[in-house]
């Protein structure tokens, strides 16, 4: 059993942390404090092949793989959380809807652009009112003369809203149909809607807690229409389609929680070493000690768990309860890790000039995108009680 | 058509803390290994004269002398945009000194025949920043060392170097051998598809006797150059501290600290 990293993801592990440190680091902060998308950064990693690690070469990826990307994330967010989101969503939410069950001429007309983070993507699942319930949801497209007319609303919307964003790929009810039980229930649909189509209009963000650097919008539709062509996959498998794409997703924002979890134990331990009190060190104190140990295991134990996900979907094997599992874990490693490296910080970790006090904004929402943490359970218990 | 040849090498990661082995006088190179970090300027420059267009390069050759594990520093190398690799191994090498390197290194770059080599100014873990220098010895061409400006023009190239107080203008004629400051250049990051291609591109693994290289000239048999002992370097002592509580008598103790070492 080898459970050492393939030399090309040590590489790329390298590389990415290098890239974090000398350019993603000096203006990690002044992002965050002036909620500036890194559009340079997003630049320069799509020069890298960064923005479309997973995908094959013929349609103008780097022909990764999901550890490697998983690596690439991990390594993005142990410096900071808003450009790795930015990076994470383009890729498992922007452009993987458009890989797995686009047509030819849509792959042929999107890919390359996305995979060279010339264009951002993205995937408008939530609304007001069906976030969890994403099925509940009250989008609407009628096709009608080889036209889709869309109207609706949809919510907490990364990447579709940037200069560079090209489109969304929603879901939305396209007709009724009957299930097995012979109840009658809503047709879901996915489809592509690019930026500037007519009453697709993109709202102000949000004020959030964190992932500040980050784009996040509300999107409204009304009237807005698109051609018939724009389905994306068979109609009224929008529902099979999305919880696919959720599925893949979880080993990205698990790779998130991971680095957070890193980048935190980093910036505590070397704390912990040059700050002073009682005449030395505050890391010769055992209580110190004891959270670096149990941040230092956590860490290795989840990191395990999400390269684990990661290589079962390379090697075409089922990840879906790996990867529920790896978000689960990380996500709430994320909260506690970046909690004890504020504490470990005292007062300097609730100051701004800290990473970490930016690390414990970041990290909560880990617990709570792209399927809670009670979804995560649900999934898993699922698959045990089964 | 010009060919460049970059002399790289593999050193101990940064982060990994050097020691010499007092068993053998020689450091102890084991854990995590790199490229040398300025070996990649080395590269950089030698690809920003082929992108330019400023000398008609054909082909960058990247060359290392070095144990087995070597070959990590040259797919690095070959990733940051080298065309091909050579790597010289050899039992027999283990312990050559710099002027040992030097000289397997020259012996390799006469096989090639290149218009210029080009080096890094420093090892990160030997440090002798003399390797370059003994290269071009053996080769009998010009060397220059810190270099952080290269234009060219024709087979001359005018070099900006670094001394010690201020900077050197020189010229000289191709063929030659350049060691390159860090301050040349930033060097660039491999993509993701540089960095899985790079066991795709050619490398070639020499032996001594492949090469024609006389064995009694390198390592333990050719050294000059002898470890004999090591200490720690003596510790600073420790400053004056000035606290500042009236501005003005600070200032009078400073100026007069400055003017009892009649530095003022
Ligand atoms: C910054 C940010 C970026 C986002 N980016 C995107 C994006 O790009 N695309 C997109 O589509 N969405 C995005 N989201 C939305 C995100 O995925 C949802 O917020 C999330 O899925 C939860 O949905 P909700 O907010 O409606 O909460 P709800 O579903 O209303 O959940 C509220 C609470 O109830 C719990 N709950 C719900 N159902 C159950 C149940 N059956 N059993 C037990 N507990 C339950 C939940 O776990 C949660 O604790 C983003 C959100 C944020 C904040
Ligand atoms: C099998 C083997 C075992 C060795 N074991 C030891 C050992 O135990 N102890 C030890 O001290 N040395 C060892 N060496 C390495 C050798 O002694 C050094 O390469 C030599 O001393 C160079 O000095 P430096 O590192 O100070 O280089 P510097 O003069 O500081 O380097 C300047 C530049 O020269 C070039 N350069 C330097 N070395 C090489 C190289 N090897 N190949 C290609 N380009 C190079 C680089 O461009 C570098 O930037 C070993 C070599 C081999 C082949």
């Amino acid at each position: 059993m080898d459970l050492d990293l393939p030399d090309d993801a040590l590489e790329l592990r390298k590389v990415v942390r290098d890239f974090a440190v000398q350019e993603v680091a000096p203006v990690a902060e002044e992002l965050d404090r002036t909620k500036a998308f890194p559009y340079e950064l997003v630049a320069k990693m799509g020069e890298l092949g960064w923005m479309g690690i997973p995908f094959p070469e013929e349609v103008g990826g780097a022909g990764g793989t999901t550890l490697q990307y998983a690596v690439a994330v991990e390594e993005l967010t142990r410096i900071d959380s808003s450009v790795a989101i930015t990076m994470c969503a383009h890729t498992s939410l922007g452009t993987q809807p458009i890989w797995l069950f686009g047509d030819d001429a849509q792959k042929a007309e999107y890919l390359p652009d996305l995979c060279a983070g010339k264009k951002l993507g993205a995937f408008g699942l939530t609304e007001p009112e069906a976030g969890s319930d994403a099925g509940a949801l009250k989008t609407r497209a009628s096709l009608d003369g080889g036209t889709w007319t869309i109207d609706g609303s949809k919510q907490f919307i990364t990447n579709a809203g940037t200069d560079i964003s090209g489109h969304v790929a929603i879901t939305a009810i396209t007709g009724e149909t009957t299930d097995a039980k012979g109840r009658t229930r809503p047709e879901i649909s996915n489809l592509i809607v690019p930026n500037g189509t007519p009453g697709y209009e993109i709202g102000e963000p949000y004020r959030k807690m964190g992932w500040n650097a980050s784009d996040t919008r509300p999107l409204s539709f009304s009237g807005a229409e698109v051609p018939e062509a724009h389905l994306l996959g068979p109609r009224g498998q929008g529902f099979k389609q999305f919880m696919r794409i959720l599925d893949g997703g979880r080993i990205g924002v698990a790779a998130m929680g991971l680095g957070l979890a890193q980048g935190a134990l980093d910036e505590a331990a070397a704390y912990a070493k040059s700050r002073n009190a009682f005449g030395g060190p505050i890391a010769r104190f055992g209580q110190i000690q004891a959270k670096i140990a149990d941040m230092a295991t956590e860490i290795e134990a989840a990191r395990l768990l999400v390269y684990r996900a990661a290589a079962l979907k390379d090697a075409g094997r089922d990840f879906s309860l790996t990867a529920a599992q790896a978000k689960l874990k990380t996500g709430r490693l994320a909260v506690k890790a970046s909690e004890e490296a504020v504490q470990i910080h005292g007062g300097y970790g609730y100051i701004e000039e800290y990473p970490v006090c930016r690390f414990y904004r970041d990290a909560k929402i880990l617990t709570i995108g792209e399927g809670t943490d009670e979804v995560q359970q649900m999934v898993i218990s699922r698959a045990v009680l089964a | 058509m010009t060919k460049i040849v970059v002399l790289v090498k593999e050193v101990p990661d940064a982060a990994v803390q050097k020691q010499v082995d007092s068993s053998t006088g020689r450091l102890d190179r084991s854990g995590e290994k790199t490229l040398n970090p300025f070996d990649t300027h080395a590269i950089e420059a030698a690809l920003q004269l082929k992108e330019s267009g400023a000398l008609d390069v054909d082909e960058v050759v990247a060359v290392t002398v070095g144990p087995s594990s070597a070959v990590k520093a040259l797919h690095k190398a070959v990733s940051l945009g080298a065309d091909r690799s050579i790597h010289l191994t050899d039992d027999a090498l283990v312990g050559s000194d710099v002027v040992g390197t030097g000289y397997a290194l020259a012996e390799l770059i006469k096989r090639e025949s290149p218009d210029l080599v080009l080096a890094g100014q420093q090892s990160d873990d030997g440090q002798s920043y003399a390797v370059g220098a003994a290269v071009a010895e053996y080769l009998g061409w010009p060397g220059l060392t810190q270099v952080i400006k290269l234009d060219v023009d024709g087979q001359t190239l005018t070099c900006e170097r670094q001394a010690e107080y201020g900077y050197d203008t020189v010229k000289v004629t191709l063929p030659a051998v350049i060691s390159v400051g860090d301050a040349i250049n930033e060097p660039r990051y491999p993509s993701l598809k540089a960095i899985m291609g790079a066991k795709k591109k050619p490398l070639e693994s020499l032996s001594l006797g492949d090469a024609e290289i006389d064995a009694s000239k390198v390592g333990e048999a050719g050294r000059k150059a002898v470890w004999t002992g090591s200490q720690e370097p003596p510790a600073k002592a420790a400053g004056e501290l000035i606290e500042d509580e009236d501005t003005a008598e600070t200032v009078e103790k400073i100026v007069a600290w400055l003017d009892d070492r009649k530095l003022i």
